[in-house]
């Protein structure tokens, strides 16, 4: 038998017991979120080469402003204030945004990766004061269903995008249906966000979550359906933060002549 | 058989330290039996809570290399002989001795929720009937074993220390066991806000990992409660849409 002295109290930063990598999901989490900020920040300011025939970029969609043609309310607005540079995807990215910026899951995980809050589960903190959610700014987290509203506005827009990419301008300019590889590009990208949205947890307590009685099996139907996404949240939210990203890429670099998008019907 | 190196915390809450102890692994061997073995041949006076050795009590809650854990349920093959295993008590709370935490202030916490309040009766023989799809939802919090694993993970417990200000885990589920049931009148929202601190969970998941019945805490259990303390205090549509309809 022999002793070694290690003070049993909650320790400095980064202090733990833990023998596992403890520390590579935060940095992953970390490294892919800052990556799809940084690339989401870029692509939103270059307000170019986001439309390739029938597709269109899901961080311009809906273009309210931008193309006088095919935007809804024709070229940049007048009130745009002259010293911010314009772009059609400024302009509504923040609902998105606001709706990944709430949502549970990602609370969860950006505390960690960015905050340190904890670093990981038995981690010691780099900080001994804490407010939690209690008071500003974080309690501003609540108004997470607002968000939610209007990211199921969007999954409309999303949606005709994917309709719209089913429609390809032929030779003598008359629409043909077809299916290219960004279509189903498109396709994916709606199915993958209607997925993480649908299974949102505000969603999951409107639907049927606030009441203890369920009163209909309709309704009971309907929370388990929200429920089964939402057992895959963070799956959900991945891949679809994944491939918006994607979608725009490729839209971008079809635009660019970089990439060919491949007809297949 | 191999040789494994247990590193236990031996001590009380003014000062102790880590003591190596050598225990030779036997297939089928849980933490528990390890610690019984060193408790009998090495040290008698190891202080150890324990009781039915089966998952079901929730007694011997501690921490094996760092992570929260009963005793009696993790086995010796899940772990890396090769180095010290080490074993310290909960430290989400005070230490009364070794390996025995107290556990107190959950129960104190516990008696702060305002209790089962059911509707009249249905029926003149003084009984209600409930549909399942009502009971489904509550019926995973009756899992919990109350071995405060979850308690003990939380770092707003754990590192910031806000037993009075944060009831914890444990405690939210037993309130959404109460709030969610389908016969309760009473409403918890309130005193969640102001007095059992929910605001403070900031959503690790940490006690949903740890959890050795699987009850989904965070997902099943805080965050639907989190979602009724925003339609009380957060929705300003809901709380105008009170306004008109009482």
């Amino acid at each position: 038998m022999s002793s070694i002295d290690v003070p049993l109290r909650q320790g400095r930063f980064g202090q733990t017991s833990r023998r596992d990598l403890w520390w590579v999901q935060p940095l992953v989490v970390f490294c892919a979120l800052s990556a799809f900020l940084i690339y989401a920040n870029w692509a939103a300011f270059q307000g170019e080469h986001f439309r390739f025939g029938p597709y269109l970029s899901p961080f311009y969609s809906p273009e309210l402003w931008g193309d006088p043609v095919e935007s809804w309310f024709g070229a940049k607005p007048a009130w745009w204030p002259g010293w911010l540079p314009f772009s059609a995807a400024i302009i509504i990215l923040w609902a998105p945004a606001g709706f990944r910026v709430t949502c549970y899951y990602y609370r969860g995980a950006y505390y960690k990766a960015f905050w340190a809050d904890p670093p990981s589960c038995t981690v010691g903190e780099p900080r001994t004061h804490y407010r939690g959610e209690n008071s500003f700014p974080l309690i501003v987290q609540n108004i997470h269903r607002y968000f939610l509203y209007l990211a199921l506005i969007f999954l409309f827009f999303l949606a005709h995008d994917v309709w719209k990419a089913l429609w390809f301008t032929d030779s003598a300019g008359a629409a043909t249906f077809g299916i290219g590889v960004g279509t189903l590009v498109l396709a994916v990208n709606v199915t993958l966000l209607g997925g993480y949205a649908l299974g949102c947890h505000s969603l999951r307590h409107l639907i049927g979550g606030r009441r203890d009685l369920f009163t209909s099996n309709t309704r009971r139907n309907a929370y388990v359906c929200v429920s089964c996404l939402n057992r895959r949240h963070m799956l959900w939210a991945w891949m679809s933060l994944f491939w918006v990203a994607f979608s725009d890429i490729y839209v971008r670099l079809c635009s660019m002549g970089i990439w060919t998008d491949w007809r297949l019907l | 058989m191999a040789q494994a190196t247990f590193r236990i915390w031996r001590g009380d809450s003014q000062n102790g330290s880590f003591q190596d102890y050598n225990v030779e692994s036997a297939p089928g061997m849980v933490v528990l039996d390890a610690v019984h073995d060193i408790q009998g041949s090495q040290a008698p006076d190891l202080a150890v809570r324990w009781n039915c050795k089966a998952g079901r009590c929730g007694s011997c809650s501690a921490e094996i290399n760092g992570n929260p854990k009963l005793m009696c349920m993790t086995r010796m093959s899940t772990l890396d002989l090769s180095q010290p295993i080490t074993v310290e008590p909960m430290r989400a709370f005070p230490l009364v001795r070794d390996l025995v935490a107290h556990v107190g202030s959950n129960y104190r916490a516990k008696k702060s929720i305002r209790p089962f309040k059911p509707r009249p009766p249905d029926f003149p023989d003084g009984t209600w009937r409930m549909h399942q799809r009502d009971v489904d939802r509550v019926q995973e919090f009756r899992k919990c074993i109350e071995c405060f694993l979850c308690q003990d993970v939380c770092h707003v417990l754990r590192n910031h220390g806000l037993h009075e200000q944060f009831i914890g885990p444990r405690l939210f589920v037993y309130s959404a066991a109460l709030e969610m049931h389908p016969l309760d009148t009473e409403s918890r929202a309130g005193a969640l806000k102001h007095s059992h601190g929910i605001g403070f969970c900031n959503i690790t998941k940490c006690c949903t990992k740890v959890c050795p019945e699987e009850i989904t805490i965070t997902d099943n259990a805080i965050i639907p409660l989190k979602e009724r303390v925003v339609d009380e205090y957060y929705d300003p549509i809901r709380r105008l849409f009170r306004v008109f309809t009482g």
